[in-house]
């Protein structure tokens, strides 16, 4: 008997080894594939401003500025929308509506992103067009408004990627928030405390998760690819306007990929991927950190007779 | 210390921002559900889904060669995702506490936070350059590595789900822990698990990036899995970025059939949980 469990744990064991190999597999290939650009470029790849693929010149600045930029201003105008979400539906909403919501905000995530992608060309970026010329000249003076109204740009990129990271940050700030004690909400409205006060003591004891769940939409927004690439505006070039077309790293990856003849090339645009992979991976382990960390410990405060489970 | 009207005052106010982000959230699902189905539906008849693409200029044509695509890239990921998924899934529920399961679990949510793009490049690697050739089954193997980690996951979740009275049972009548697993514990979470894999399979229905250059594109009709082969998405991209007024419209048909494939495999899952959440309750 004993053997044959045996053979059952490395039978299963196998194939979840599959899974540690995959993440391992990627890494791996991706730094085989960029080792010319590496070799070639070293560190100047990442302090360089000029992409010039005929030249031969390979500058890696403005994709990962064009990508953090898109991605700090998406977090900037979806963070307030995705709590204001998390804390309506946990704390607000009658009960009866909470599973339509839940169901409607994460279809928003459900859409694909090629779908919001052509909504953005044809639908966003005109309207952001408009926007745009209907700004009055005294507000053009400011750098982040300079540039011509051409509607593809940053501003269309960073509006789209909040849609699309509100879901994540919203179900996860949820799950937070379902997390944290009653006995904390319940002891600031025993004190006499408004709503807003009650909730804004759930919202501090969960903060830890919270910031972890903010980053977990980061982490997201870094890597979505076709929406920002097809509103964006492709430009090479770092600038700080919101109006002027950008270029994100995942983005000139899917542009350039099959055009990159060159061997060179290719290196330079696998190790742009390299470096969104390590990114991510960063990003989102922290985030899942965090995340752990914060249940966890509520786990362990609320119910501190509760035995390990499964600890064969 | 503020009075009490203006800390009445603060509160109603935040209850108004909480509700008033619920709406400003929906507004752009609203609004692109609306587009989709408005520009969609009058594109879409019964020639998008039959027809092959036709040469540029030429007004008319379909999309019928990308479904078909996009039915095997799809099916091609599946065959890979499912066993890795599943099995993988059981042996992080199995041996939940073991260290090799912690660094598993890790792998599959690292996994699932890697950009789709980033996948691309590498079936690109691995499955392309090795062969010189763009195919299905490239395509079909960096569909398949997105869906492992969502399987896995799933499955592990459902199966800690199921009453231990139940495998204890079985493994009480005699039972190896395989064959409780295996005729007790999985079939009781397969209604769980199966509607796992249809989320799953929407969501990489849906995506573009990872086939750019794996399955590339094809303008002729295929089912040879070493050649490309065109997919719904790719062709919405391209479609989208021409000229053409024609095409757009071919893409926003597109776009309507590949949030359909979402919405009602979405719906179906929602009314499965459902019924699995009430005879749990009873």
């Amino acid at each position: 008997m004993e053997k044959k469990d045996l053979g059952f744990r490395v039978g299963t064991g196998a194939f979840a080894l599959v899974l540690v190999v995959i993440v391992a597999a990627i890494g791996f290939e991706l730094l085989r594939q960029s080792s010319l650009s590496i070799q070639k470029f070293g560190f100047a790849f990442w302090r360089t401003e000029v992409w010039d693929p005929v030249a031969g010149q390979f500058g890696a600045l403005p994709f990962i500025w064009g990508t953090l930029y898109s991605s700090v201003l998406a977090l900037i105008i979806a963070t307030p929308i995705a709590l204001g979400i998390a804390v309506f539906i946990t704390d607000l909403c009658p009960s009866w509506l909470r599973q339509p919501l839940v169901f409607l905000t994460e279809l928003l995530a459900a859409i694909p992103s090629i779908v919001y992608g052509l909504w953005g060309i044809f639908v966003l970026v005109p309207a952001v067009r408009a926007i745009e010329i209907g700004l009055p000249d005294s507000l053009r003076e400011i750098p982040i408004f300079s540039g011509p109204p051409l509607g593809v740009g940053m501003l269309s990129a960073a509006l789209i990627l909040a849609v699309m990271v509100i879901p994540f940050t919203s179900s996860v700030s949820r799950e937070v928030l379902k997390a944290v004690p009653p006995a904390q909400r319940e002891g600031a409205y025993a004190l006499g405390a408004t709503r807003f006060e009650a909730i804004r003591t759930s919202l501090f004891y969960a903060r830890t998760g919270i910031v972890g769940a903010i980053m977990l939409g980061f982490g997201r927004a870094l890597g979505e690819t076709m929406a920002v690439t097809m509103v964006i505006g492709n430009n090479p070039k770092i600038s700080a306007s919101l109006f002027a077309p950008q270029y994100t790293m995942a983005a000139v990856i899917a542009n350039e990929f099959t055009e990159a003849a060159d061997p060179l090339y290719l290196a330079a645009l696998v190790e742009i991927g390299l470096v969104l992979f390590v990114m991510t991976l960063i990003v989102n382990s922290l985030s899942r950190l965090l995340i752990w960390s914060m249940t966890r410990s509520v786990m362990v405060v609320a119910e501190p007779s509760e035995p390990v489970a499964d600890a064969a | 210390m503020m009075s009490t009207r203006l800390r009445k005052l603060l509160s109603s106010l935040f209850v108004a921002f909480c509700a008033g982000s619920v709406i400003v959230a929906l507004v752009p699902l609203a609004f692109v559900l609306f587009f989709v189905i408005s520009h969609g539906l009058s594109s879409v008849n019964l020639e998008f889904f039959t027809n092959m693409p036709k040469p540029v200029g030429e007004p008319g044509g379909g999309m019928g060669n990308a479904i078909v695509g996009t039915l095997i890239l799809s099916g091609l990921a599946a065959i890979l995702a499912i066993p890795v998924g599943v099995v993988s899934g059981v042996y992080m529920s199995e041996y939940a506490g073991t260290r090799f399961a912690s660094i598993v679990r890790f792998a599959a949510d690292t996994l699932n936070g890697v950009p789709s793009i980033v996948i691309g490049v590498f079936a690109y690697g691995v499955a392309v350059l090795p062969f010189k050739q763009f195919s299905a089954l490239a395509g079909g193997f960096a569909l398949g590595i997105m869906m492992i980690p969502i399987i896995a996951r799933t499955t592990e979740e459902l199966l800690l789900l199921v009453p231990g009275a139940m495998r204890e049972g079985a493994l009480a009548l005699g039972a190896t822990r395989a064959r409780a697993v295996f005729t007790v514990v999985l079939p009781a979470a397969l209604p769980g698990v199966v509607t796992g894999v249809v989320l799953a399979l929407a969501r990489i229905a849906g995506e573009t990036a990872p086939l750019l250059f794996t399955s590339f594109n094809n303008r002729f009709f295929t089912t040879k899995l070493t050649q490309p082969i065109a997919s719904l998405t790719v062709q919405v991209f391209t479609y989208a970025i021409s000229p053409y007024e024609d095409w757009h419209r071919q893409a926003w048909a597109g776009a309507l059939v590949l949030v359909t494939i979402v919405l009602v495999c979405s719906l179906l899952a929602r009314i499965a949980t459902h019924r699995l959440e009430r005879m749990q309750a009873r």
